[in-house]
């Protein structure tokens, strides 16, 4: 079966903290892993076989998985076996450096729940259902524009158009 | 690159969670202050934040306080706090499906995709998309056309990607906007003439015609997005199959020209494009593979594992172009990545040369038990494939196959293993003996019924086939005995087959003593006379066991037409108690009171015979035989007291220890001593 096209490029994307726990997660596909349950299991299984390895790309499930880790946090994105790996990757970097300037590259759990909503808002700029939104880490942040700690990422973005 | 925190960030607790306690009663009572005012941002962000937590983890959220909480957040976009508006939009798309009337916030959404806060706009829209039905969307099309043609490029990429997603559930009023889409196609950022291309291309994708014009417009106008180009080699690829076009169309010249795109994600794209087409010619693929070598050294992994995959893929139809490759797959066998490594090698075993196969096995072996399931199964289906390839090399691949079946794994796995070496016993007759006694040894400990079975079938289809069948029944027997329902079934029809082809075989997987023995006692108690139990089964030789296997072996030296006579052989020098231990051990140890009665019913058949006691009837009890005299005498005497209603039987059994002397009209003379009659 062909590649998708646009469409379900991405079928998840979920952050874990070192114990495996679920921290984030989004899935795009109805068809994949729909209760809550399935999802668990498959995230107990993904980090399972991945947590150890520290290896940026396995096969599990039929699904391709990429992945990264930063201290005590595990960040990945899965796609179809068909999918083109490096798509998948371009999701999953702009998904750390996004998260690493929101951060201020304080890439760990605790900074990460400190400022949860940044983290969710970041996901939502890259991914929407399914379809890969943005994949440049600067227009991500700009489109963002979280505070940390009441200081503004991109100092004096207000209302700045896009220029392109 | 692991930076430390200072020792005041640990304390307060680096591993604690500020969600792990949340309470959604808690959470949704706080959620109240969404109706004061002013509005607190701050605090507001901040239970927003909690909700959504709460739903991720799969909290359930029931309709009335789902909906309760959506009107509440509703009267936050009094604020103009944008990570707060944003948190919102969020909440609308997160609690559509579980809040009821969630078209509320249709007006204020609305507002907000046509307002002046760009960084609203897209998000406004993406949420509105999200909770719109036909009719609404018939609304808001105007803005819709708007958005997509949009100077802003995240307005119009958010408007294109809610559009493609509502295709599906409003194609017609969707389809009304095509030429805003070809309109944003042209537009320079990568994103929106992803997303613009990809929304084109679902509108047409039923008419191949515009389709085709769609493709030859945009490959000559450079693309400027690398997510595009993927996306037109896929389209591409897609019409070539369909219309079966030959390779010498210019939708095969476009994919082959991206093989030179500087972008990887491209380059890669196209190749594994080329790879999977049917019927490409060496020629054609050629460049792709070329490609996909230099892939394997990069230092990327997932740009090293896609080329190996990929190659893996070419391999299997067309090995001979992969073989250029051997080398730099040699090196990805010692990758630390060990489902590249997996793939690597096994692509070398279809493309390697027989001699290669020896080494590039061991060096599975060493790894096989790191790597997922999945790919274990991979290379089991490598190894079928070059166990056809080689069958020469059927032994080494047997043995491996076996250690593989011997580790953990899963059911898949199994089987996959299974499979493969029954194909290799029906390729190979060579290793049919091989291949069954593996599989007999899997049956022994194998917690799969489906595959038990299906091993038993086998060997009752095989096995008597062979030279020596007696090899096979003893495995087969034992799953008769010790399994469940379904594999017992299987092995006793497996025996069936057995016995059908040879008549002997029904004892034949016996050793030969026990055979013998087994063959004796059926036929003994096939007689169903208890006194041959009694004398065959029960008590044992009374004679010497050295001095009958040396009268034994007199006999065959000497061989005569009188059989062999058991009063030759000198008796036993042990007490006879002793001497039946020795023969039927089992029997005493297991069932002691089981055997108590029996002796009884002997004694009582046995005094039963003799002419003189037959009016005593029955017999009450029989005593433990006592010894008289010492071990060491000539003649040993013990003596058995057998008790009748009114009369008492004295037994006195006399053994001569001497083998050089006949005992002959013994005589018992007891002495009674006078008792006083007590009872």
């Amino acid at each position: 079966s062909l590649s998708p096209i646009l469409q379900s490029s991405v079928k998840a994307v979920f952050i874990l903290d070192n114990d495996g726990n679920r921290l984030l997660s989004k899935y795009y596909d109805p068809e994949f892993y729909p209760s809550m349950k399935e999802q668990k299991n498959f995230e107990k299984n993904v980090f399972n076989k991945t947590h150890k390895a520290d290896n940026e790309i396995a096969f599990l499930e039929g699904m391709t998985i990429v992945y990264k880790t930063s201290i005590d946090l595990f960040f990945y994105v899965v796609g179809s076996a068909q999918e083109n790996e490096l798509m998948l990757m371009s999701v999953l970097n702009c998904l750390f450096e996004s998260l690493s300037q929101i951060l201020k590259k304080n890439v760990e759990r605790r900074c990460l729940l400190d400022n949860m909503e940044g983290v969710f808002l970041v996901v939502d700029e890259i991914i929407d259902g399914g379809v890969i939104l943005e994949s440049d880490p600067q227009q991500v942040l700009q489109k963002v524009n979280y505070r940390v700690r009441g200081e503004s990422v991109i100092p004096n973005y207000q209302s700045c158009h896009f220029i392109y | 690159m692991i930076k430390k925190f200072d020792k005041k960030d640990e304390e307060s607790g680096s591993g604690s969670n500020p969600f792990q306690h949340l309470e959604k009663s808690a959470v949704l009572q706080e959620a109240r202050i969404f109706n004061e005012t002013p509005i607190n941002p701050r605090r507001c962000l901040h239970i927003l934040t909690k909700i959504i937590y709460l739903l991720n983890q799969g909290e359930h959220f029931g309709t009335t306080e789902a909906t309760e909480a959506f009107f509440a957040m509703t009267r936050l976009f009094q604020s103009n706090d944008q990570t707060l508006r944003r948190m919102c939009y969020l909440t609308i798309k997160e609690m559509a499906n579980i809040s009821e009337d969630v078209i509320i916030v249709t007006s204020s959404l609305t507002k907000d995709m046509t307002g002046k806060e760009d960084v609203y706009r897209g998000p406004a829209i993406r949420a509105l998309c999200r909770i719109t039905d036909t009719t609404m969307l018939q609304a808001i099309e105007r803005y819709m056309k708007q958005a997509i043609v949009d100077k802003v490029p995240s307005v119009s990429s958010s408007a294109l990607v809610s559009s493609l997603h509502m295709v599906k559930m409003s194609y017609d009023v969707v389809k009304r906007w095509v030429n805003e889409a070809q309109e944003a196609a042209s537009s320079d950022n990568i994103m929106v003439q992803y997303h613009a291309l990809g929304l084109l291309y679902h509108l047409r994708k039923n008419d191949r015609l515009a389709v085709t014009k769609m493709l030859n417009k945009f490959t000559k106008s450079g693309l400027k997005s690398p997510f595009a180009y993927c996306m037109l080699i896929r389209i591409a690829s897609k019409l070539l199959d369909e219309t079966e076009a030959g390779h010498d169309s210019p939708l095969f010249d476009f994919i082959e020209s991206c093989l030179r795109n500087k972008n990887e994600m491209v380059v890669y794209e196209a190749a594994s494009a080329i790879v999977h087409m049917p019927n490409c010619t060496a020629r054609e693929l050629a460049p792709a593979v070329s490609v996909l070598q230099l892939f394997c050294s990069s230092p990327k992994a997932a740009l090293r594992y896609a080329a190996v995959r990929t190659l893996n893929k070419v391999a299997m139809k067309h090995p001979s172009a992969v073989t250029a490759c051997n080398l730099d797959l040699e090196n990805l066998i010692t990758d630390s990545n060990r489902s590249i490594a997996t793939l690597a090698i096994t692509t070398l075993l279809k493309t390697g040369s027989e001699s290669s196969v020896d080494r590039l096995m061991k060096q599975i072996s060493s790894f096989v038990s790191e790597i997922s399931d999945e790919f274990k199964v991979v290379v089991v289906q490598a190894i079928s494939a070059l166990c056809q390839k080689y069958p020469r090399k059927h032994s080494v691949m047997m043995n491996f196959l076996s250690n593989m079946l011997r580790d953990d794994g899963g059911f898949d796995y199994k089987r996959a293993i299974v499979d493969c070496i029954i194909s290799i016993i029906e390729e190979n007759p060579e290793s049919k003996e091989t291949g069954l006694a593996h599989l007999c040894e899997f049956i022994e400990d194998c917690e799969h019924t489906v595959l038990a079975t299906k091993i038993l079938h086998l060997l009752g289809k095989e096995g008597p086939r062979t030279p020596q069948p007696s090899k096979y029944i003893r495995f087969i027997f034992n799953r008769v005995v010790l399994e469940s329902e379904a594999v017992r079934a299987a092995a006793v029809s497996a025996l069936a087959k057995f016995g059908a082809q040879n008549d002997d075989l029904c004892f034949a997987f016996l050793d030969d003593e026990v055979r013998d023995r087994a063959t004796f006692y059926m036929n003994v108690l096939q007689q169903k006379q208890k006194a041959l139990n009694a004398a065959y089964i029960f008590n044992g030789l009374s004679v010497s066991i050295p001095g009958l296997e040396k009268s034994l072996h007199q006999y065959t030296l000497d061989p005569s037409e009188k059989p062999f006579d058991m009063k030759s052989v000198p008796l036993a020098t042990t007490p006879i108690t002793e001497q039946k231990t020795e023969i039927a051990p089992v029997a005493t140890s297991k069932l002691p009171e089981k055997l108590a009665p029996s002796r009884q019913d002997i004694y009582q058949e046995q005094l039963a015979a003799v002419p003189e006691f037959q009016g005593l009837g029955p017999l009450f009890k029989s005593s433990e035989p006592v010894q008289l005299t010492e071990a060491e005498t000539e003649y040993v005497v013990r003596c058995i007291k057998h008790t009748f209603a009114r009369h008492m039987v004295f037994q006195f059994d006399c053994t001569n220890t001497l083998n050089d002397q006949l005992l002959q009209k013994l005589t018992a003379s007891p002495t009674v001593s006078p008792v006083p009659a007590t009872l």
